[in-house]
């Protein structure tokens, strides 16, 4: 039966059920117990679970990491949770040059089936140390999925897909979204890692988007509807693998690709999808692919700085306009 | 000739492999100075006694983790010295396929969870293996080799705060051979080392004289016992040498030559030492030959395995490195 749930709820939801479904199901990482983690996604579960599979650590970042690790490859399915995607760079070595590496190296003796929770994104004024999206860092390295997802429905189904997957998941919260509701079937299937969701269907712009950044692509969307122009929103949900059946299917019926990411536009994923598209497809493109991304600055702290650093619903709706103008 | 008491009996097998390890590290050598062995190779020679005098005391159950000189480790927990070697020529049907090589050599079959390129990384993973006997409530103890090079990353602190605090069934082994790579440790540390930090954490342990093969099991034997029964982590500090330069890419000058003849002269060589203390006990010289050549012809049979075997296929580099977002 479906329920509305905020997204850290859904989480949390997500994690008892795993938990109730397979006793090698466990969590640790900073402030669960008592606390509940950053936003309640933990709420609860130490005390249905107890203190070895709800663990409270010290703050050591890499020893977190490593520690889930060596119990995934010691037949586990550790969760995770760095906190700040920011703080899980305390935990990079251990992330890529272990978790990411392992099964490989040593030619799949072993797996790593481990979940990295980070939550990533501006919530307003954490600033620069608090408030990056660093999907892309993981994007590409070989071994890792990149798992964000934007609704409460996705944060439900996919922890539970990371949870289940056999490989190391980086998986990225967003905080922006923690207290947004919407309707969760506790019952459904997990959300398959790779697919991603239409959320719009639209014949003149492919819009691409993924993380914290679909709730201004949804906005923009409508905005343009009433313009008449009609947008296909697809929000990745997985970064890598990413749904490239679906994204360029799409690009091939509109003509026109827009990309918009919360993250660093240089060197951002979007850059990846805009080089695939152009490869592909590049007798069919009706405008030139377009990206719209942050500046390549830190995350400052005071609003109008914060908001300058911002991809807004009407920078989407104003490039859009002018892909759709330039209608061959 | 009277019967061997239980004892000499069993350092008579631990000589054994102490012998296959030199041997195998020997040819390894001549392997990669030779080229016919590419990257290169940390040597264990010197060593042999810790990785023996410790593993005679664990079960094919509990886990170890070991360094970049980790062929020892591997050899010493039971590891195939002929897949060995075939992984070192970067062969088919070596340990890992040759995706790994001499940094990576690992056995999950045997509970050897791998060498390791990155300096600490194995002593963080194996405690996360010590967490995973706790959460899955195994009777099974966790090993971690490291050198006194270790000793000055930030993770090996962390590992060793965590395994007291979670009381794991965990045993650090440093392997103090004063050199961290090419700088002496001595010179890179404050304070007490290994022993004074490993102390201040609450952790109890030994120091031994790492070349002393009786000690270094006598000691381990008092350890495990303690860990079996739950009484959280300890360590064992073996001071030894390295006949041998850092790797097979180094000139070794920054040792004088008075203090590599004194350390593998045969009052400090350990397998020097096995061998004096098995004839007072009565062993034949005969026996102890008959072992040299036994290990002499294993590893030449290795060598000639490893030349003779296949290389892989170019594809097999793209297998092993996810299940969902593999390259395609």
């Amino acid at each position: 039966m479906t329920m509305e749930l905020t997204y850290a709820e859904a989480a949390r939801l997500a994690l008892d059920q795993e938990m109730e479904r397979d006793p090698r199901v466990w969590a640790l990482g900073e402030d669960l117990g008592p606390e509940g983690g950053l936003a309640g996604q933990y709420k609860g579960l130490q005390a249905k679970f107890g203190p070895d599979r709800i663990v409270d650590t010290p703050i050591s970042e890499s020893m977190i990491m490593a520690a889930g690790v060596g119990a995934a490859v010691a037949g586990t399915r550790p969760v995770v949770e760095l906190r700040f995607a920011d703080f899980a760079m305390c935990a990079a070595d251990e992330t890529v040059n272990q978790a990411a590496k392992i099964r490989y190296m040593f030619n799949g003796q072993a797996r790593v089936p481990l979940v990295a929770r980070q939550a990533v994104g501006m919530r307003g004024g954490t600033a620069a140390q608090h408030s990056q999206s660093t999907e892309a860092w993981w994007v590409h390295i070989p071994g890792l999925v990149v798992a964000m997802p934007a609704t409460p429905r996705d944060n439900h189904g996919l922890l539970r897909a990371a949870i289940r997957c056999d490989d190391p998941v980086i998986y990225l919260e967003h905080k922006a979204l923690w207290n947004i509701k919407g309707p969760v079937d506790p019952d459904a299937e997990p959300v398959a890692l790779g697919k991603a969701d239409r959320v719009t269907r639209g014949d003149d712009l492919t819009l691409v988007t993924w993380s914290g950044m679909r709730l201004e692509c949804a906005k923009a969307a409508e905005a343009l509807a009433k313009q008449g122009i009609g947008v296909e929103l697809i929000d990745l949900r997985t970064l890598w693998p990413w749904d490239r059946d679906m994204v360029l299917d799409s690009v091939a019926r509109t003509g026109r690709l827009l990309i918009a990411q919360e993250a660093v536009k240089i060197g951002g994923f979007g850059a990846e999808i805009a080089a695939e598209a152009a490869e592909a497809l590049w007798d069919k493109l009706r405008a030139p692919i377009r990206r719209l991304g942050a500046p390549r600055t830190p995350v400052p702290f005071s609003l109008p700085l914060e908001d300058a650093c911002r991809v807004t619903p009407e920078q989407i709706v104003s490039t859009a306009t002018e892909m759709v103008a330039s209608r061959s | 000739m009277s019967p061997l008491s239980n004892q000499a009996a069993r350092v008579l097998s631990m000589l054994r492999t102490m012998q296959i390890i030199r041997e195998f590290e020997e040819a390894a050598g001549r392997a990669s100075y030779g080229g016919e062995v590419r990257g290169s190779v940390h040597q264990y020679v010197g060593q042999e006694a810790i990785a023996v005098g410790v593993c005679a005391n664990l079960r094919p159950t509990d886990y170890i983790s070991s360094n970049h000189r980790g062929h020892g480790h591997s050899i010493a927990k039971g590891a195939d010295p002929i897949a060995m070697m075939k992984e070192l020529y970067g062969k088919a049907d070596g340990t890992c396929g040759g995706k790994g090589g001499s940094m990576h050599i690992a056995d999950f079959s045997i509970g050897m969870l791998g060498a390791n390129g990155v300096v600490a990384d194995g002593a963080t993973i194996a405690v996360g293996a010590a967490q995973a006997i706790k959460v899955l409530k195994q009777d099974r103890v966790a090993v971690a080799f490291f050198g006194d090079g270790a000793i000055n990353r930030g993770p090996l602190m962390e590992a060793l705060n965590w395994a007291k605090i979670y009381s794991l069934p965990m045993l650090f082994v440093c392997e103090h051979n004063g050199y961290a790579a090419t700088t002496r440790t001595a010179d890179v540390t404050a304070g007490g080392g290994f022993v004074a930090r490993a102390r201040s954490f609450g952790i109890e342990g030994e120091e031994v004289d790492g070349n002393d093969l009786l000690a270094v099991d006598a000691a381990t034997e008092r350890i495990v016992a303690r860990l079996r029964a739950g009484g959280g982590p300890g360590f064992l500090f073996a001071t030894t040498y390295r006949h041998h330069p850092h790797n097979t890419r180094d000139t070794g000058n920054y040792r004088t030559r008075d203090e590599i003849e004194r350390w593998t002269a045969a009052d400090k060589d350990p397998i020097a030492r096995t061998v004096a203390w098995l004839l007072a006990q009565g062993v034949s010289k005969a026996e102890i030959a008959g072992i040299e050549s036994e290990a002499k012809a294993l590893i030449e049979s290795a060598v000639a395995a490893a030349r003779a075997a296949p290389l892989p296929e170019p594809a097999a580099a793209f297998t092993d490195v996810q299940d969902i977002g593999a390259p395609r």
